[in-house]
């Protein structure tokens, strides 16, 4: 084989009889190496510079499971305040933005009409998605202001007084964040399910009308059950997205007050290249125990995909 | 069709929906609307404490005309688009390729590597931080357009390899073959049989990568700094600290910075949402 490889006409027709056995290794190639590169070495990187100290710079000392006992308060050690925090939160955000599905499956029913300049308003009832995350927590933050802010007047004429603000207050912080993250987060899962509900069949609609199903039973027993590929993806996005959270975090409250409204991915970033020196093992045993708990979700929506697939063909 | 249209009803639940409609729609971009009346503010509403009124003046050209000549907007703006479009074009290139070998070839360790790049794609991205923040420095790429783009493009790949792959599984497989009877070479049936039917799936991938990329804040930060190299996304944030409490103008800045995206979707709206929806819902 190495002699057909050097000599160019030989190669040619060693090419040519196995064609459609090395062409789709030929495509792969080079997205493949990149991928690696970027995104599969990293993540066994993340494990290495876990049991280490380093500062980015100089040289990593071993220090074995020493960051995973400092983060989990293994052994005989208390666990980190921050990561209790910032776990909890994760939690909070999690349930919390599945509401977006049913948010958006809402919204969906409303604009699933036929009336003139529809089609206008479900790309205005979109906008929120398609503008950056930076932009949305800013315009949230000044809502949120406290006296100035609109929510606060408004709060204040039930007689509502949130000290320091939404976001000042640490009781009330993480909530006002994730109510400005549903806002995209929502009209994406609105889209899916207008998509989903286009491909719906009239004809089982119909069956269930004949049948006297209405309203609510027919949703439950007739709609959804056809738009699971729309709910299966939404709920996906959202998932991740939850996981994810970090922009909204960083722009609104830098993870204050006191800390209070840290998630793992803002408290990951804060250890890793913050002011008070880059601590990158700690950071990385933080991404680490947040890829593990990523990875329970990436199972099943893998295992569910490996499902369609095998039906599929 | 679910719910039941609307002109089967009766008449007040058609009127009252066509009344809602608006209603609803500015509550639900009741934010937006705010800041743009915003941007349009003079400087003195917010110091008397009217945020939410109308503007006392109209100083759109005012407070715009600052944002593009007095600041560095322009260039972050710029470094945008030089980010993102390299990106586009590099992700699309490289998925084009992996969706067409996974999507027509039977081969072992097909489905291997495409859930490895499902995978690696729902991955946080916290996990890669530290290493890709690494690798960058030591390829001398750290402050530089290029880094965020070689990586932008490597991260991308996972998402629309999934789609791509979707797509091109959809098309009639008898086309591939007719081609093959024929005997045309297999990267000619990639150019000239199947890249010509990806036309729409391209689109849908162009735009929405475009606005994941023009959006995305966290690589920004980590791997550049400073307006030689950042995006807007944060260089709206180095706009903001220039311009502490000078709410019209970070509403100007911040209408600046999102625009570029809107337009996108507005322009290709079909296949934005085609693109949204992984290709699995048809």
């Amino acid at each position: 084989m190495s002699s057909a490889l050097t000599e160019p006409s030989k190669f040619k027709s060693w090419y040519r009889k196995n064609d459609i056995a090395i062409t789709p290794w030929l495509f792969l190639l080079p997205a493949v190496l990149f991928f690696a590169t970027y995104v599969i070495v990293p993540i066994g990187q993340s494990f290495w510079i876990s049991f280490h100290m380093w500062d980015g710079l100089g040289e990593k000392t071993f220090v074995g499971m020493d960051n995973y006992e400092r983060l989990l308060g293994l052994g005989d050690q208390k666990m980190d305040r921050k990561f209790e925090t910032s776990f909890w939160n994760n939690i909070k955000w999690l349930l919390l933005y599945l509401l977006a599905i049913p948010m958006g499956l809402f919204i969906a029913l409303f604009l699933n009409q036929t009336v003139t300049g529809i089609r206008l308003y479900k790309s205005l009832f979109f906008f929120p998605f398609v503008i950056s995350q930076v932009v949305v927590g800013l315009v949230f933050s000044w809502f949120y202001l406290p006296n100035d802010g609109l929510f606060d007047v408004i709060m204040s004429w039930f007689g509502v007084d949130i000290r320091g603000g939404v976001l000042g207050n640490p009781k009330t912080a993480t909530y006002g964040i994730i109510a400005a993250g549903l806002w995209p987060q929502t009209a994406y899962c609105m889209i899916l399910y207008l998509t989903g509900l286009n491909s719906v069949d009239p004809e089982q609609v119909e069956a269930g009308r004949l049948d006297g199903a209405k309203g609510f039973r027919m949703l439950w027993y007739v709609i959804l059950p056809q738009l699971r590929p729309a709910t299966f993806i939404a709920f996906v996005v959202t998932i991740i997205g939850a996981l994810r959270s970090f922009d909204f975090i960083a722009v609104m409250t830098n993870g204050g007050p006191f800390g209070s409204t840290r998630v793992l991915s803002f408290f990951m970033f804060e250890e890793s290249l913050s002011e008070f020196g880059f601590r990158m093992g700690y950071g990385a045993a933080i991404a680490v125990v947040l890829f593990f708990i990523m990875l329970g979700f990436i199972a099943y929506f893998l295992y569910q995909m490996w499902r369609d697939e095998k039906e599929g063909r | 069709m679910f719910p039941t249209p609307i002109q089967q009803r009766s008449r007040a639940s058609q009127f009252s929906y066509q009344v809602f409609l608006p209603i609803a729609l500015i509550l639900w971009l009741l934010p937006l609307i705010a800041v743009m009346i915003f941007s349009i503010k003079p400087d003195g509403d917010f110091v008397k404490g009217n945020f939410w009124g109308l503007p006392s003046s109209f100083e759109f050209f005012n407070n715009y005309g600052r944002v593009f000549f007095a600041s560095d907007m322009p260039q972050y703006l710029l470094n945008s688009v030089f980010i993102t479009v390299p990106t586009v074009i590099g992700a699309v290139a490289l998925s084009s390729m992996t969706g067409f070998a996974l999507g027509v070839y039977k081969f072992r360790g097909n489905l291997l590597i495409f859930f490895m790049f499902i995978a690696g794609n729902f991955v946080p991205f916290q996990i890669l931080m530290v290493p890709v923040r690494d690798l960058t420095v030591n390829l001398n790429l750290y402050d530089t357009k290029l880094g965020l783009i070689l990586f932008h493009i490597a991260f991308q790949t996972g998402f629309c390899t999934l789609f791509m792959r979707n797509f091109i599984r959809a098309l009639p497989y008898s086309l591939i073959e007719a081609a093959r009877v024929e005997g045309v070479a297999e990267w000619k049936i990639f150019v000239y049989v199947v890249l010509p039917l990806m036309k729409p799936a391209i689109a849908a991938l162009s735009v929405l990568i475009f606005t994941f990329i023009w959006n995305d804040y966290f690589w920004a930060i980590v791997l550049t700094q400073g307006p030689d190299a950042q995006p807007v996304t944060a260089g709206i944030t180095a706009f903001n600290s220039q311009y502490r409490a000078a709410y019209h103008m970070m509403s100007a800045g911040s209408i600046v910075a999102a625009i570029p995206p809107v337009f996108m979707f507005f322009l290709m709206q079909k296949h934005f949402i085609a693109g949204l929806t992984l290709g699995a819902v048809k």
